[in-house]
């Protein structure tokens, strides 16, 4: 009667708590209450369906499921506009000094000097990084950043009493999010067609400002999601400031620019930066993020509250009502303060130079895997590209392989795929970013795979490659019954 | 009896001020496997340009756009949980039947080998 499960090796087949639940195991032994009703409102623990399990079984449980999550931990994760870089341990050791971890934030200010000085210092810091020197550092991640700006936007217009501008001006090549948040803040969004080029050109932001009267704005990301700058942004960003548009500078891919140039010079009037990409600190379920907001002197007024005072001496957040023409409070306290330590360690820790190198060193290693397999696989726009490069299937889509099943081979390989048919623009995209901190010897590892694919393709050996992954715990999995019956609560049997 | 086609990958018929549109065979493989089309209701009146239906697939979910201004006069609500006919078949195909309030806007689209061409193009 008792069944084996699917562990082979050191490879556990976890199943879930429930399901390894017996009604002869212990659980934790709580006394029980006599008459007196439990404060959770609940009668019994049995009742409530919790299993009934003993602590080891669920210590084990739990570090089981942790050694299935992949993590830039364990290896290459070259996901394009995600940038996963590595997270050095010194943020990590920073971020748990006492004095930090410890703070609670309804503590007095008087007796958090230390924190809000470290605000105050990385509000600077970006501030100068970007020449957009009014921070907010409270927004939690990177669309919130988004959210946050383009609330900085409307609520300058409004202050104006620019009703007529109504639309948000977004390329056909930008993150979801862009239009999504234009979107959200009542927006109606223009899309500037780069299908040609990748890139936003002259012509196509022309037509679509037209007179500009009723343009808000526009929402540009530098360099673009297919790993091009946008060469033509100076001048695209001096027609729109006439027309009396502010140009939002999505920060996905600062990486690239860090220390190089500062989007101030480009006509970025506000942008968001994500600390948890550019600045190393952890995400992809290892979150939270942090997006902070950064925006010229004539936005700053309009930018969420708070932000970090500097009185003298002391430190401290601003009170509310304290700036009226502020969008308002998008986040509670102070947004991520964890990862303000851990960006402000890896910013320092770096120093001038340093950062300088990160964006040269990310960029080089894009260049390199480009010029490694642009005989293999079909680049759409020409290279050189910036911090991450665009591939996609069209030679190997001839023979009946995908961008799918190139990343399912990769995962095979034991690496994170690329990320997939993204941009929108480009058929069967992967988009490579392999950030500064891989060795020459991972980079060659990825490669190597990428052309023995490419090679299969060539001789015919494609049946394997539609059956990848094999090795991982799971195979293919069927994405179109995920979508259409989910299955998202266990029930017993 | 002409269809006419968009860059945005719709097909349009027209028989006199009504106009049937779907989306192309070309616009439904790009999409990969689909899993959800959301209609909208019989009875809107759409402008040129504006979206009246989303398509959501593994990859992506895309907005379809109506070529012609009018009023939807009926939707093919059997395309929802038949999404293997939407495709370039007027029988079956068809997402939307809209009563056109300004025929001349038809006047630019593109017929069969002119969309053939513009498709051969994007690869």
């Amino acid at each position: 009667m008792t069944q084996i499960d699917d562990t082979r090796g050191l490879d556990y087949h976890e199943s879930l708590l429930w399901e390894k639940a017996r009604s002869d195991t212990p659980g934790v032994d709580l006394p029980t209450p006599e008459n007196k009703p439990l404060r959770t409102g609940q009668n019994a623990r049995a009742e409530i369906g919790l299993p009934q399990i003993s602590e080891p079984q669920a210590v084990r449980h739990f570090v089981r499921l942790s050694t299935k999550n992949y993590s830039i931990d364990h290896g290459f994760f070259p996901l394009g506009s995600c940038t996963m870089k590595h997270n050095p341990r010194l943020n990590e050791k920073m971020a748990r000094l006492p004095g930090f971890a410890h703070l609670h934030p309804l503590q007095p200010m008087e007796t958090t000097q230390g924190a809000l000085a470290l605000m105050c210092e990385l509000q600077r810091w970006l501030g100068e990084l970007t020449g957009l020197p009014g921070v907010c550092l409270t927004p939690a991640a990177g669309a919130h950043g988004e959210l946050a700006g383009i609330m900085t936007i409307r609520a300058a217009h409004l202050h104006k009493g620019h009703h007529h501008k109504t639309v948000i001006l977004v390329p056909d090549s930008a993150h979801g999010t862009n239009p999504a948040t234009a979107a959200m803040c009542g927006y109606t969004i223009r899309t500037i067609p780069t299908r040609e080029t990748g890139r936003v050109t002259l012509s196509a932001f022309k037509e679509a400002l037209g007179d500009g009267y009723d343009v808000a704005g526009m929402m540009v990301t530098n360099p673009n999601t297919c790993g091009l700058f946008e060469k033509d942004i100076r001048e695209i960003s001096d027609l729109l400031h006439k027309a009396g548009g502010y140009f939002y500078g999505d920060g996905a891919n600062f990486n690239a620019l860090v220390g190089k140039i500062r989007p101030s010079d480009l006509g970025v009037d506000v942008m968001h930066i994500n600390l948890h990409k550019t600045f190393s600190t952890p995400h992809g379920g290892g979150g939270p993020g942090s997006g902070p907001i950064c925006c010229t002197p004539e936005l700053a007024p309009y930018m969420p509250t708070p932000i970090v005072i500097k009185d003298q001496n002391t430190y401290r957040l601003e009170q509310a009502g304290e700036r009226p023409t502020s969008c308002g409070q998008l986040k509670g306290f102070h947004g991520q303060f964890g990862m303000h330590v851990r960006a402000l360690s890896y910013m320092m820790s770096h120093g001038k130079d340093g950062l300088k190198r990160v964006s040269e060193d990310a960029v080089i290693h894009a260049n390199y895997i480009l010029s490694q397999l642009q005989d293999d696989y079909h680049v759409p726009y020409a290279g050189p590209c910036m911090h991450e490069c665009l591939l996609t299937d069209k030679i190997q889509k001839e023979k009946g392989v995908t961008t799918l099943d190139i990343a399912k081979t990769l995962i095979e390989y034991g690496m994170h795929p690329m990320t997939v048919y993204f941009p929108l623009v480009v058929q069967g995209a992967m988009l490579i970013e392999p950030t500064e901190t891989e060795s020459q010897a991972e980079l060659d590892r990825f490669i190597h795979v990428m052309k023995m694919v490419a090679q299969d393709v060539t001789a015919g050996r494609t049946d394997t490659l539609h059956t990848y992954p094999v090795s991982a715990p799971r195979r293919r999995l069927d994405e179109v019954k995920a979508a259409k019956e989910p299955n998202l609560r266990w029930k017993v049997s | 009896m002409t269809v006419h086609f968009t860059k945005d990958h719709e097909w349009m018929k027209i028989e006199g001020d009504t106009a049937w549109i779907g989306i192309t065979t070309y616009a439904r493989h790009a999409l990969g496997d689909l899993v959800y089309l959301e209609l909208p209701e019989t009875g809107r009146k759409v402008s040129k340009g504006e979206h009246f239906a989303v398509v959501e697939s593994v990859k992506a979910a895309s907005e379809i756009y109506t070529p012609v201004s009018g009023k939807i006069v009926e939707v093919n609500s059997t395309l929802s949980s038949n999404l293997d006919d939407l495709k370039e078949d007027i029988e079956t195909g068809w997402i939307v039947k809209i009563k056109m309030s300004n025929p001349s806007e038809v006047a630019n689209m593109m017929d069969k080998t002119a969309y053939d061409q513009y498709v051969s193009t994007l690869d």
